[in-house]
């Protein structure tokens, strides 16, 4: 026993110290990022966080008073006795805004999931000119949002739109349609873009996890005598889980805070209108500063409790590996 | 009870030709392995026996039904692949009963049974609930057996089941697959592997093939005593035989050839009268030469190299020609580097191939 401890003495020692330089090689590494995300991400975050609590407005954002709570809830009790509530838990536009970012960041995601899906299959399959269609297919997710947006505004402008003309010709609409204007269509028109735009990083993230599946499970599949459609929801589906869910929050991350698009497509259309929208207009164009910082706060918590309650219900493996 | 029937078999992928027309009649219940160089076409055989390739011309049969369109799962047979191919999600248990899970018709009592049968004969029963991911390589390779086993096939197909395997667990492995079989009978086995010993034990037939065609099909001992040309000669037997260009000098009853720079030597071989003079091959296998005593020899040389290799020690002699001769000798041989050698072997032993490679018959 005493061999064995003076023998193990010294080789413990030199492996600790082999993990604390690794460790400090790797703070060294980290540190220039840290420091980067600090000044660029978190001190912006936490003057935000500190303007909801003020009121702070455009003119006067150094003489901002601290106020507490009520940006995000005032109880004023009248002399009558009538007790008036105020702030953004009760302002029913933001929770419009709420409501829509939600619709929006469902209705995209899920039909995003489901054809980036389908496209992964198709590009997973041998083909010839594989390349060149996979290539192809991430040019609509390559056009900076500003260009591709504004493109859209033109195809679905109401008089000179070329989707109201096609729609036209086919006789599937008798009049012209305000497609991104009208209250019905606003968010159909948002969506469809959306859609458009973003299948694409969906279907290449999906990709990758479908190439990770090795070739060979699929032929003893086949001389299982699996049903192909069994073997999709059964072989596949399973073993491309951890890329998808990945994926999705990826998505659902971006859906939810979405801003460009609609700035552009739709500025002003209530049906459309998104938290980030919200917050922006608060911010700048109704000069409440402090307002639209507690609705950019309020953004933010429900980005990280949506984001958290996911992680731990769909048992998302950040890891890799299986 | 299955016997398979391959006529003509041809495969190409696009211009590529790779068997360019097996022929090939398989008994039900024989163990028949495949055995060649990488890329003579061995697994692409198996593949098209098993129905992950289509058959390109030629037919083939299983159980006198012809089977060129019929699906994998419908033949009749189960694949063991050298990767295991595993399902990564599902337990052991489920990666056996998968298949017969989702094809109709089995009640779940007798999945059950036959899947812990299989387990039972291949002693995976304690691992039925872990993950692949949680098995070792060789315990793996059980799991993809016991998923065949659970098929109950006719007809058994493995692609170098046992490559990825250590060398101790390769021999263990080997045996079971040979005890497999025998308590199996009936059952056909279609085996690919390039490892010489795997096919020599397990074979009741080895089909060699080279770049596509067959060269030989025969007993492992038929084969190796007898092989039907230099290819074959060369491919079994480790180290491969000693072979070198020679001149017939006289045919008819007790040939006689002369390799390239030595003496000239008889041999037991039905040389044709027609030949003398014509250029051929002479051939020896390295366990078949000893060390002369008598003065006699066939080569005679400078040892290169010695190997011992523990049971045996091989020479490498230097007689002049590109190639070194080997010769296996016994382990107690006293023998070092430089020496001078002279190497002899028994006449019957001495194999002789003509101008084109093909094997003069040994009487
Ligand atoms: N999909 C394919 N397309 C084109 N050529 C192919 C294809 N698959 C195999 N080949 C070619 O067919 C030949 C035979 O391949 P095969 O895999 O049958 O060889 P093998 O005998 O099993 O070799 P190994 O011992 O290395 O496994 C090779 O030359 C290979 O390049
Ligand atoms: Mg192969």
């Amino acid at each position: 026993m005493a061999v064995a401890e003076s023998l193990d003495m010294p080789v413990a020692k030199a492996g600790s110290e082999l993990i604390r330089q690794r460790v400090r090689a790797a703070w060294i590494f980290l540190a220039p990022m840290l420091v980067v995300l600090a000044m660029v991400a978190g001190w912006p975050l936490l003057r935000s966080i500190y303007f909801s609590f003020t009121n702070a407005s455009l003119t006067n954002i150094e003489g901002a008073q601290w106020i507490g709570f009520e940006n995000y809830l005032s109880v004023t009790t009248l002399k009558s006795g009538r007790v008036i509530y105020d702030g953004l838990l009760v302002d029913p536009l933001w929770w419009q805004s709420v409501w829509n970012t939600v619709r929006f960041s469902v209705v995209s995601v899920v039909m995003e999931t489901i054809i980036g899906m389908m496209v992964a299959l198709v590009l997973n399959a041998e083909f010839r000119g594989r390349g060149i269609v996979r290539a192809a297919i991430l040019i609509p997710w390559a056009i900076p949002t500003i260009v591709s947006a504004k493109m859209w505004a033109w195809m679905l402008n109401d008089q000179f739109g070329i989707i109201n003309d096609i729609l036209l010709h086919l006789g599937l609409i008798s009049t012209k349609i305000a497609w991104t204007a009208n209250a019905d269509t606003a968010m159909l028109a948002v969506l469809v873009v959306d859609i458009w735009k973003t299948t694409p990083f969906m279907a290449l993230l999906i990709l990758a996890g479908l190439q990770m599946i090795p070739g060979d499970i699929y032929e003893a599949a086949k001389i299982d005598g699996v049903h192909p459609i069994k073997v999709f929801w059964k072989v596949t589906l399973p073993l491309v889980r951890p890329a998808l869910m990945v994926a999705v929050i990826f998505r659902m991350l971006d859906a939810l805070r979405i801003f460009d698009l609609i700035y552009v497509l739709t500025a002003n259309n209530s049906q459309t209108k998104t938290m980030s929208v919200f917050a922006r207009e608060n911010l700048f164009d109704f000069d409440k500063f402090a307002y639209g910082s507690a609705a950019s706060t309020m953004l933010f918590l429900i980005l990280t409790v949506i984001t958290v309650v996911y992680i731990i219900v769909g048992k998302v493996n950040f890891e890799g590996g299986r | 009870m299955a016997d398979l029937l391959l006529r003509g078999i041809k495969k190409s992928y696009g211009n590529v030709k790779v068997l360019h027309g097996i022929d090939l009649d398989i008994r039900a219940g024989e163990f028949i392995v495949f055995v060649g160089p990488s890329g003579c076409g061995k697994s692409t055989l198996l593949r098209l026996i098993a129905g992950l390739e289509d058959i390109t011309a030629g037919t083939l049969q299983i159980d006198g039904q012809v089977v060129n369109q019929l699906a994998p799962s419908k033949r009749g047979i189960a694949m063991v692949f050298q990767s295991y191919a595993l399902y990564p999600h599902m337990t052991v248990y489920d990666n056996m009963a998968f298949g017969m899970k989702l094809a109709k018709g089995h009640d779940k009592s007798e999945i059950d049974k036959r899947v812990r049968e299989a387990a039972n004969i291949l002693q995976i029963t304690p691992y039925l609930d872990r993950l692949p991911k949680q098995l070792s390589g060789g315990q793996r390779q059980r799991v993809a057996i016991g998923r065949a086993i659970v098929r109950d096939p006719k007809v058994f197909l493995f692609d170098e089941p046992l490559s990825n395997l250590d060398a101790a667990l390769r021999v263990a492995t080997r045996i079971e697959i040979n005890k497999l079989h025998e308590s199996m009978p009936g059952v056909t086995m279609i085996y690919v592997t390039h490892d010489q010993v795997e096919a020599m034990t397990l074979a009741d037939r080895i089909v060699v093939l080279n770049a596509g065609r067959v060269e030989q099909v025969g007993p492992p001992m038929e084969l190796y005593h007898n092989p039907a040309n230099l290819f074959v000669a060369r491919f079994l037997g480790s180290p491969s035989m000693n072979t070198m260009p020679c001149t017939v000098v006289s045919g008819g009853a007790n040939p006689v050839v002369k390799p390239d720079g030595c003496d000239p030597i008889v041999v037991q071989a039905t040389i044709p009268v027609s030949a003398a003079g014509a250029k051929a091959t002479f051939g020896v296998r390295p366990e078949d030469l000893d060390i002369s005593t008598n003065g006699e020899a066939i080569f005679r040389g400078k040892v290169d190299i010695v190997e011992q290799l523990g049971e045996v020690t091989l020479i490498y002699v230097d007689v002049g020609a590109p190639e070194p001769i080997v010769a296996k000798i016994p382990n107690d041989t006293v023998i070092a580097k430089g020496d001078t050698v002279a190497l002899t072997s028994e006449r019957r032993h001495l194999q002789v191939f003509d101008e084109n490679g093909i094997a003069y018959p040994r009487t």
